[in-house]
């Protein structure tokens, strides 16, 4: 049985076990602290940094998914200086990327009186919609770089490897090898990544050919004639194209 | 798609794919020495041989800025244009190569023979304006022809040391490499003989009291990281020489490792010896050529003379180094991202805690120390942690490298015992500002550094004065700037630099060093938008709090400091 540590989070009293982060060491106390890339089925890599609390004596602002507590730790959760990371973060993410369809990130900048236009004239991510398969589309213009679906893709769940980082920096993007299509790659369909993504930036392709206004006869024929054109390819191409 | 004849990589890969990711740079830079650049039929090869997937190894290679995906010209030719080779007149230089290499392509046919590139930083900053052709460093290009440039018959150009004290620099600045045995001739390797004959442990303590702490930039005690890995259970441990010097405005380990490279190599193997290590890494950035070069060399030396390998001097202690070069990424001079870097992976810097001396490389013990650090541990050995203290102050113990750049007479290298006056720096060992003109500020630290006034002429460099003046002593980068200089075209280049250099991993980084740069070049066109000084404090102050790594933690250093000195400069 691990050793209980105490602490206290804006100034009440908490024990938790050894090991546990200050996120769920807060959540036993009913104090909710903000997150986006955190996932309980995934690592937590502490990206989007929204769930920044103080810890008294600390030099930087420690971020709760990963933070561990500690005994005697002070933690506050909210402050002037915490307000303004989250406020700028999510300011800067609208800045970015589509948010449209991230209702969690959305809930959050009204919350934090966040300004949707506080950039001007700041450059978007905002690559064109990638439709290279029968099962879901990707469209990385509202994608947030949660690193999720390439966890699941990874070790976290599927072991298949398909998708990776492209390019760094503010230029990086979720990617295949040498940009080939989903089904030149190792890529299973089993649609984990899906499941994990919180901006709608993966979507199944029926899903988003009935938001584009398609009746579902018409994704049916559409579904058809698209196995039929598969079939036909696939018999001259036994041995493999590559 | 064209037909390689994927033999002669076959033959580098069999002595590659046993060692698996770990030696996936490595694999890919023989590839890019074969191939010009990497096509997609080369790199399967490297993957499945290394057994890495397909799409890590895309994303890797896509990470660093050296590797190549497509073709590139026979000669490649990066020009600097960070802010002290700008004051130079690199862009000048630059505008120069684009005509000549836009006519030279003109009605041409054939695949195009140069390639030309804007680099971060070159680490020659005292040679400014610098850039490398086809790897090797040229300086002082302001003047030089391109016939010059693309005869074939660069050398790299030779270090400026000066200083108050020669301890560490003692052997540096004579226009050569101090070979083996003039290294030894000068009481080199001294330490190490007086080390392996001491308990790991006193060699420990010895480092701890000698108040040495780290010279990359963090100045973390040097002594306290070596006990974590000594009292670390855990095998095998790692020693790593960070040498992936890149910090704008900072040439010190360059120098190093190109005039005096044993001085660091003793003492990296006491520090081995010291944490019961086997085998170290020494990482350089894959712009530094020559230094690489130069330290391959010395560790050859080193091996054959019996100070590296199986049963070191008859003690019983074995200890290897093996070499890596980066491939383009500030970023990699972060601890934890060099590991990864190591690991073959993308330069990604690591969650900390864990920390690198209970989960370091491979996850194991480990410490890394920066080229200047190591430089001191013999000295200290020699000495005895007492003497070694009778230099600098009592709070900042110990000889300081100071890479002066920009505005002065004699930009250069230059040692000076901690507590050393600026303004003796500044006009005597460096000259004082170039004639006709005086003193504006200097840029303390590099890019993650911060502006000093003409009040802080009289500053003492040391931790404690410099902490108390609100300046940072970083890598003991200092570039001087002149009254002619305007500090938004630097913070400019600086937003650029950081812009370009984030990793990319977390949020407040990523984005925030992206909106800096466009808030500043607004700024540095004399057109910001109202509001504007308030988007970079906020935005830099939540990069500084919030970041992952100490890059995004210091990437709005500078600017935050122009605000408080200029505030005009903003609105």
């Amino acid at each position: 049985m691990a050793e209980m540590i105490s602490l206290t989070i804006d100034d009440q009293p908490v024990s938790a076990s050894e090991g546990t982060t200050i996120l769920k060491a807060a959540a036993q106390i009913g104090i909710e602290i903000p997150t986006i890339c955190f996932h309980e089925a995934c690592t937590s890599n502490a990206l989007c940094r929204i769930c920044v609390v103080e810890v008294e004596n600390a030099r930087t602002l420690v971020p709760a998914c990963v933070g561990k507590i500690s005994a005697g730790m002070k933690v506050h959760t909210r402050s002037e200086r915490i307000d303004r990371s989250r406020r700028t973060l999510l300011e800067m993410l609208a800045a970015t990327v589509d948010l449209s369809e991230a209702p969690e990130i959305l809930t959050y900048m009204q919350e934090y009186q966040a300004a949707p236009d506080r950039f001007p004239n700041a450059e978007r991510r905002d690559p064109p919609i990638i439709d290279d398969n029968p099962m879901f589309i990707r469209d990385y213009a509202k994608c947030i770089l949660c690193w999720r679906c390439v966890q699941v893709c990874a070790s976290d769940a599927q072991f298949a490897y398909a998708i990776n980082f492209t390019g760094r920096g503010f230029e990086t993007q979720i990617g295949t090898f040498f940009e080939r299509s989903l089904p030149e790659t190792s890529c299973v369909f089993c649609g984990q990544c899906i499941g994990v993504c919180p901006t709608g930036a993966l979507k199944p392709k029926r899903q988003w050919l009935l938001e584009q206004g398609q009746t579902p006869d018409e994704i049916m024929a559409l579904t058809r004639s698209e196995r039929h054109r598969r079939m036909r390819r696939e018999i001259p191409a036994e041995g493999g194209t590559r | 798609m064209a037909d390689f004849d994927l033999a002669p990589l076959k033959t580098r890969l069999a002595e590659f794919a046993p060692q698996g990711q770990t030696a996936l740079l490595p694999a890919l830079q023989a590839a890019q020495q074969i191939y010009g650049y990497l096509p997609e039929p080369v790199v399967v090869e490297i993957a499945q041989a290394l057994k890495v997937p397909l799409s890590e190894t895309y994303g890797v290679i896509d990470f660093y800025t050296l590797f190549y995906r497509q073709p590139v010209g026979k000669t490649v030719i990066h020009v600097c244009s960070d802010p002290v080779c700008a004051m130079a007149g690199a862009d000048g230089v630059f505008k120069m190569l684009t005509q000549r290499v836009a006519l030279m392509q003109e009605g041409s046919t054939e695949q195009k023979t140069v390639t030309l590139e804007r680099a971060p930083c070159l680490g020659l900053c005292e040679h400014a304006p610098a850039m490398l052709v086809q790897g090797t460093a040229v300086g002082d290009t302001g003047g030089a022809t391109w016939e010059e440039l693309m005869s074939g018959k660069n050398e790299p150009p030779h270090s400026v040391v000066g200083g108050a004290i020669h301890k560490l620099t003692a052997n540096c600045g004579h226009a050569k490499t101090t070979t083996l045995k003039e290294y030894i001739t000068s009481g080199g390797y001294e330490a190490l003989q007086k080390a392996l004959k001491k308990n790991p442990f006193d060699i420990i303590m010895e480092v701890k009291a000698s108040g040495l702490v780290g010279r990359g930039g963090a100045a973390f005690p040097t002594g306290a990281k070596w006990e974590g890995a000594y009292n670390t259970a855990g095998e095998p441990k790692y020693v790593v020489c960070n040498a992936d010097e890149a910090e704008p405005g900072t040439f010190k380990d360059r120098v190093m490792m190109e005039d005096d490279p044993h001085r660091i190599l003793e003492g990296l193997i006491i520090a081995a010896y010291a944490i019961g290590a086997e085998k170290g890494y020494w990482y350089i950035r894959r712009e530094y050529e020559n230094p690489y070069r130069i330290v391959q060399h010395a560790v050859e030396e080193a091996r054959q003379a019996g100070y590296l390998g199986k049963n070191i001097l008859n003690s019983g202690f074995t200890f290897d180094v093996e070499l890596r070069q980066g491939a383009g990424a500030y970023i990699c001079g972060e601890e934890t991202a060099q590991f990864e870097s190591i690991e073959g992976k993308r330069g990604f810097p690591r969650v900390k805690p864990p920390f690198p001396t209970t989960n370091g490389l491979f996850g194991k013990p480990t410490i890394i120390n920066n080229v200047e650090t190591f430089c001191n541990i013999p000295l200290i050995l020699l000495e005895g942690a007492q003497a070694y203290r009778q230099t600098g102050t009592e709070k900042s113990p110990g000889p300081k490298l100071f890479c002066v750049s920009g505005d002065v007479v004699r930009p250069g290298l230059y040692e000076v015992p901690f507590g050393f006056p600026f303004r003796r720096l500044l006009y005597e060992m460096a000259g004082g500002i170039r004639p006709g003109h005086i003193f504006q500020a200097a840029l303390f630290g590099g890019a993650a550094g911060a502006f000093a006034t003409e009040k802080n002429l009289d500053v003492c460099l040391s931790f404690e004065d410099l902490r108390l003046a609100g300046l940072p002593l970083g890598s003991g980068a200092i570039t001087v700037l002149d009254e002619t200089r305007d500090p938004r075209d630097v913070l400019l280049r600086l937003g650029r630099f950081f812009a370009e250099e984030s990793c990319g991993k977390c949020f407040p980084c990523q984005i925030g060093t992206r909106r800096q740069y466009e808030i500043l070049q607004r700024v540095a066109s004399g057109q910001p938008q109202p509001g504007d000084t308030q988007r970079l404090q906020d935005v830099g102050w939540t990069m500084t709090d919030s970041s992952l790594c100490g890059l995004g933690q210091t990437a709005a250093s500078a600017v935050l400091s122009a605000i408080q000195h200029w505030p005009e400069l903003f609105s």
